[in-house]
């Protein structure tokens, strides 16, 4: 039996702007799927991203990975990108695509997942608003298990 | 960016209040009153509950949405917050006239009703009765593969 698998997580905070509009779509079209999040000068949001890290605690130190190495990859892959900046314009990442909150997501994973190499990457959630949310997991994997 | 899409779900809260009280047909006055203490006062009591759903899917590449949330609002508030929301469970919600309004039952009634959706497919569905309690419900096996 290996060590026991554990999870870490750690929350971080930015805010940035967005709107949604799709230049394949006429103007009705965008204004009746997007509603007011189709306003041309765009709007922002407080977003919180909760990063939980799974591995088995190293056996000298105690850590999955050290909390401050964390804290730096994702100030790096994160907040230097996102922070205070317009999602449209600013972020090459998600250029071509609409910033929901489910493509913001998933572009963090394939940011994070990467550089991540204690433990592995299990899941990050997203928080648009306290009320709306994106998680994303491994693919093959979900809540219910750490497979 | 090389590394393998992730499986990516979508999440929204709802909030609805509703009066309930634990009693059981199949047990004795002081058998209810010994399993369930104080939720088996008799004229009931209440609750601020906090639904949590979540729903997985691909990402549609002309919005940019698993499902559009004004879609998922609209569908929540007809099957679920309309018959529940400022209601008595026990009263104003048939299936509560046999089932116990628990939360772990809560949470498998409001599971079969939202499973329904048409534009997602439903993971799981988390209800927060109080700051301190909460009940998860991601469905049956035989549920989660048909």
């Amino acid at each position: 039996m290996g060590l026991p698998m554990v999870l870490l997580t750690r929350k971080i905070e930015f805010s940035a702007s967005h709107f949604y509009h799709n230049p394949n779509l006429s103007a009705e079209e965008n204004s009746l799927i997007f509603g007011k999040c189709n306003n041309p000068h765009g709007h922002g949001h407080n977003y919180t991203l909760e990063v939980t890290v799974a591995g088995e605690p190293d056996p000298v130190t105690g850590m999955v990975l050290d909390l401050k190495e964390l804290k730096e990859i994702l100030e790096r892959e994160v907040m230097k990108r996102m922070d205070h900046r317009h999602l449209n314009y600013e972020v090459p990442e998600l250029a071509g695509q609409i910033p929901t909150c489910e493509n913001i997501a998933r572009v963090i994973w394939q940011l994070l997942e990467p550089r991540i190499t204690k433990g592995k990457l299990h899941r990050i959630r997203l928080y648009e608003s306290p009320d709306l949310f994106a998680d994303c997991y491994r693919n093959g994997a979900n809540a219910a298990g750490m497979n | 960016m090389n590394t393998e899409a992730p499986q990516v779900e979508l999440g929204r809260r709802y909030r609805f209040a509703a009066s309930h009280r634990l009693h059981s047909p199949h047990l004795s006055e002081e058998e209810n009153y010994r399993v369930f203490g104080k939720c088996n006062n008799p004229y009931g009591h209440g609750h601020n509950y906090v639904l949590e759903v979540s729903f997985s899917g691909k990402i549609d590449p002309a919005t940019g949405m698993i499902a559009n949330v004004a879609d998922l609002d609209a569908f929540v508030e007809r099957h679920v917050l309309e018959e529940f929301d400022h209601r008595s469970l026990n009263e104003d919600v048939a299936v509560f006239r046999e089932k116990v309004p628990t939360t772990e039952n809560l949470c498998i009634e409001i599971f079969h009703r939202l499973r329904h959706f048409p534009h997602a497919k439903l993971e799981r569905v988390r209800i927060q009765e109080t700051a301190n309690n909460s009940f998860e419900f991601a469905g049956n096996r035989e549920e989660n593969h048909s």
